[in-house]
């Protein structure tokens, strides 16, 4: 479990990255998410929307960074976490999930840190993110 | 043009059933392998009431109470002009299965970028439990692109 005492500012956490996104991937989070929006997974309802192909859910990664997240910590040690969708990520494209430590402070008797959040296909960075994490 | 009038208006809150089934079909769509939000056992001995959502779980029951065609209707919008520009979530307390969440939600602002083209809605969110525990607070961000 990570402690306070060996998290300071600018350390990394453990980056996660996903396979290349499958269109299976996509209809898998379509119907467990609830987001059915035809966008992401209906390839001629996409090329009538304008675009060359189904486009991912800006949530799928926010969902990949989250579990990034929680790998390295346990979910209830989160306060908040908040994702600015900067890029489309496309059907064949990996996600790699990044954080550092951007801040370090005490509140209450209790260590927080703020994290900076990325999320990045091989073209473009798709999320930038944050979150506030509790640590012992 | 999307009516500003609309800035302040609260949607009918939705009652909304959190389903051990439908987490571990998240649990899946995401790859989550952690035990917590698989194994209902293993999720208990963590001090969890049951499987426990994923952190971006609050915006899934946003989905589901409110459906993207009806919401972008309501806004005189069209889905495929749709873009998701931006999600928080404060935690307050976990949400587990077996759950029975209230779903109400709030537009905070209405504003435009590049003179129209994009329209932004912003609305603010909370999420109670059955015993009136306030879990999450989130805000989303919907954009338009009417170029």
């Amino acid at each position: 479990m990570p402690k306070a005492a060996d998290w300071n500012i600018g350390d990394e956490l453990p980056v996660m990255k996903t396979e290349p996104l499958t269109r299976h991937a996509l209809a898998l989070y379509c119907g467990a998410s609830g987001d059915h929006n035809p966008i992401h997974v209906d390839y001629d309802y996409a090329k009538e929307a304008g675009l060359d192909d189904v486009i991912a859910h800006g949530m799928l990664s926010m969902g990949y960074l989250g579990k990034m997240l929680t790998n390295w910590i346990p979910q209830k040690q989160i306060r908040s976490y908040k994702a600015r969708f900067t890029a489309i990520t496309h059907i064949g494209e990996t996600v790699c999930c990044s954080g550092r430590i951007a801040k370090k402070w005490e509140e209450d008797g209790r260590w927080l840190v703020k994290i900076e959040l990325f999320a990045d296909t091989p073209k473009a960075q798709s999320i930038i993110g944050e979150a506030e994490v509790f640590l012992d | 043009m999307i009516d500003k009038n609309l800035i302040g208006y609260s949607f009918e809150p939705v009652q909304l059933a959190v389903e051990a089934g439908r987490l571990k079909f998240v649990a899946k769509a995401l790859g989550l392998t952690d035990p917590v939000y698989i194994d209902a056992e293993k999720a208990r001995a963590e001090g969890y009431s049951d499987l426990l959502a994923p952190p971006t779980f609050p915006f899934m029951l946003e989905s589901d109470a409110f459906e993207l065609d009806r919401l972008c209707d309501f806004f005189g919008q069209n889905v495929k002009h749709l873009l998701h520009a931006e999600q928080k979530f404060t935690y307050h307390q976990p949400i587990c299965a077996g759950d029975q969440i209230t779903f109400a939600k709030t537009i905070l602002e209405i504003f435009e970028k590049k003179n129209g083209q994009l329209e932004f809605v912003v609305s603010d969110n909370t999420l109670t439990n059955q015993h009136d525990i306030l879990c999450v607070e989130s805000q989303t961000t919907y954009v338009f692109r009417n170029a």
